[in-house]
């Protein structure tokens, strides 16, 4: 029988709750910023163990991957003690720079030397970049269908996905043939921590390492040179205002407030 | 393609190692050296105060895109109607249009569209390119793509805009890939470069604590898709009224729309009203709340402004609203009018979803709440006091005082 093999994939980013900026010189503090997987990445790691865990085990193989530089290794070893069985890294200096085509490029590439992948499950979008373009891109790239803002997977067989997205005022039930990719959302799953023997396992996880050669991608195709977007400026925002703090006894504030939807013209 | 620092300028000042987000720049020998981690981004080469910084070897291909002109935009349907993002990128097309001398047309795709998609016209349409057919009943990817991708590939217009939907961003990408153009996603500013007549697209970043300046290199169209309720809808009547000339029906062939999508159903009639995108006014509920039964509360106070409520994600995740109310990096984007924040702490997460809104008031009992920060009026006080006196003030129309 063969296996069913799930793809998952992952990026490492800057952990963004401590990224503030610095009033003096009106730049980005960096300091004490760990770099972290994307986490929403980790809803798409717990959900395709979870189909792991649903249907037979040995039925279904987990890969995560990733495009990123040397140290995006960490994310992977994470992935692989979260219950992946496997994972890829895709890193060159020549994939620096990738924009979201240019990331998919080089992700399809990975995939199809991993080689019979059935599912690719994503990550809704990044806390960095925050496009949510590498998804719907990449499936393009690979001429299979995508679904975005998975909320449940309800079957899975070779063949088959049933599942139900989420849009803004409505949940749509689909079933797609597989090859397919998915992005998933945070209402999927609750993600595990990883167990002692994950832990184990990932310690001594052998994790290759594929550069341009190895996927057999042109040097025009990846990278700042395959992007079709490029970042001229980077600025931080303006504050845009003084806040006004409402003062006084409560009927005085509510009464404030009221005046305000007033003039507001919502009352 | 390369980074290089100018090590006879640069001065080890360590602005740029302070500007990088990616952990890519040591201060080594009194001067700054790019390591592995670099992605290219910039950030460094803007603020270095020297110019050390420089990157280079990017084929800047001379590529000659006469064959491509006009701004065209994308009139996104639910049900029947446009919806207003498709109004708000035909003002701001307008505008786009005029700096270039263009003309500015707009693809509506649905079934049963045509009149909604007529308004368009009052906004400043030169032309409209209407897809109208019961195939577009429900929000198919592929079916979708095909139309798109086939309208674009005939008229070839220079720049193609969306509106930043959850529906846009799955299938715009999905567009783009198969045109192999470029795609800056969720941008909050358009403009003009006028001496070299390209598409400026801004979006925010990193949570909305960065603003991005991005452009399409080497092909055509430039793509964006664009917040909702950013751009304003501004009316713009041309003199002809005789719209119905000015009407270019796609023809859609139904052997042509089959899907690898196969839709079992929509569930929309749900008990409770999701689509907190929709609305002018946002009153949202954090772990202040306490509990489920308190956001009957913010309902209350929420229809009466006729809006619709928003959670932080500590009230979702204690399971006191459900996930489609959750404003934020993992859920939802709201750009509303007025946007209450009731007992929310305003982590930098939930700011992402909301810090855009108009008017942004917060009432947390805490004074030192972030959330504060971003608002434009904040009462401290308990949210049990403050919301019950403020919906009993509204209904009853009587002064407090
Ligand atoms: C400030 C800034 C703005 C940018 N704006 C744009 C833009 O508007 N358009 C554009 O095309 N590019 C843009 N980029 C480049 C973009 O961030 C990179 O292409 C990045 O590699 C992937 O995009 P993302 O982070 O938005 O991923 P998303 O598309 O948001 O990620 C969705 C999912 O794809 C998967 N994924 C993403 N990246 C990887 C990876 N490297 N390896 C494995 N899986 C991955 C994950 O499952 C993730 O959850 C921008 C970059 C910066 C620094
Ligand atoms: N009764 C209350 N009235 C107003 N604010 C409150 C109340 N109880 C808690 N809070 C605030 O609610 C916030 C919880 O925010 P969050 O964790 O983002 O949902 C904190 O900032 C508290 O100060």
């Amino acid at each position: 029988m063969i296996k069913v093999k799930i793809i998952v994939c992952i990026k490492q980013v800057p952990g963004s709750t401590e990224i503030k900026i610095d009033p003096e010189t009106n730049t980005l503090k960096r300091e004490g910023i760990e770099n972290i997987m994307n986490p929403l990445d980790s809803y798409a790691i717990e959900e395709a163990v979870r189909l792991k865990e649903r249907f037979n085990d040995k039925d279904i193989e987990v890969t995560a991957i990733t495009m990123g530089p040397p140290q995006s290794e960490e994310i992977l070893r994470e992935a692989v003690s979260l219950g992946a069985d496997s994972a890829v890294l895709l890193s060159d200096r020549a994939f620096a720079g990738a924009d979201t085509w240019a990331t998919a490029s080089t992700l399809a590439r990975g995939i199809k030397k991993i080689g019979d992948c059935r599912l690719i499950i994503l990550g809704k979008q990044t806390i960095d970049g925050d496009t949510g373009q590498v998804g719907p891109e990449l499936a393009q790239k690979m001429k299979i269908p995508f679904l975005g803002y998975v909320s449940g997977i309800e079957k899975l067989d070779k063949n088959k996905i049933k599942l139900k997205r989420l849009m803004e005022d409505r949940y749509e039930n689909f079933e797609i043939s597989l090859p397919a990719a998915i992005s998933v959302i945070k209402d999927i799953n609750v993600p595990r921590v990883p167990s002692l023997k994950g832990k184990v396992k990932a310690k001594n996880a052998v994790i290759p390492v594929w550069g341009k050669k190895e996927i057999e991608a042109d040097e025009k195709e990846v990278g700042l040179s395959g992007s079709y977007t490029k970042v001229v400026k980077i600025f931080t925002p303006r504050i845009r205002h003084e806040t006004k703090m409402i003062e006084g006894a409560i009927e005085e504030k509510v009464e404030e407030l009221n005046k305000i939807l007033k003039q507001l013209n919502v009352v | 393609m390369e980074i290089k620092v100018d090590k006879k300028t640069c001065t080890g000042c360590g602005l740029c190692k302070k500007a990088c987000l990616y952990d890519a720049i040591d201060i080594i020998d009194g001067k700054a050296a790019i390591n592995e981690n670099c992605v290219f981004c910039g950030a460094c080469v803007d603020v270095c105060r020297f110019n050390s910084i420089e990157i280079s070897g990017i084929d800047e291909e001379e590529k000659d895109f006469s064959g491509y002109s006009g701004v065209c935009v994308y009139l996104e349907a639910n049900g029947k109607t446009v919806s207003d993002v498709g109004f708000e990128l035909v003002s701001k097309g307008r505008e786009l249009a005029g700096k270039l001398g263009v003309k500015l047309t707009a693809l509506a795709v649905g079934s049963g569209i045509k009149e909604s998609a007529m308004e368009a016209f009052d906004y400043g349409l030169d032309k409209l390119y209407l897809a109208d057919s019961p195939v577009f009943s429900n929000n198919i990817d592929d079916i979708f793509s095909r139309i798109l991708v086939k309208t674009i590939a005939k008229y070839k217009p220079e720049i193609f805009l969306a509106g930043a939907t959850w529906f846009g961003r799955t299938l715009i990408p999905k567009v783009a890939a198969i045109l192999r153009t470029g795609l800056t996603a969720d941008c909050t500013g358009l403009e003009i470069d006028e001496e070299k007549k390209i598409l400026l697209q801004t979006r925010p970043t990193f949570g909305g604590n960065i603003l991005a300046t991005i452009i399409t290199r080497n092909v055509r169209p430039q793509m964006a898709t664009v917040r909702p309720h950013v751009m304003e809808k501004k009316k713009n009547k041309g003199s002809s009224k005789n719209y119905e000339d000015r009407i270019e029906h796609i023809k859609v062939e139904r052997s042509e729309f089959k899907t690898e999508y196969n839709l079992i159903g929509v569930d929309r009639e749900l008990n409770e009203n999701i689509n907190i995108t929709d609305y002018d006014v946002v009153v949202s509920g954090g772990r202040g709340l306490g509990g489920s039964e308190k956001f009957s509360m913010l309902e209350e106070l929420a229809g009466l402004l006729g809006g619709v409520v928003g959670a932080s994600r500590a009230a979702v995740d204690s399971g006191w609203i459900s996930y489609p109310h959750q404003v934020g990096q993992t859920g939802k984007t709201v750009n509303p009018k007025i946007y209450i924040a009731c007992g929310i702490s305003g982590a930098i997460q939930h700011l992402a979803g909301m810090q855009t809104s108009d008017i942004i008031i917060a009432v947390n009992k805490d004074p030192d709440a972030s959330i504060f920060e971003v608002a434009n009026y904040g009462v401290v006080g308990d949210l049990f006091e403050v919301v019950p006196m403020l919906i009993k003030r509204i209904k009853s129309g009587k002064p407090l005082i």
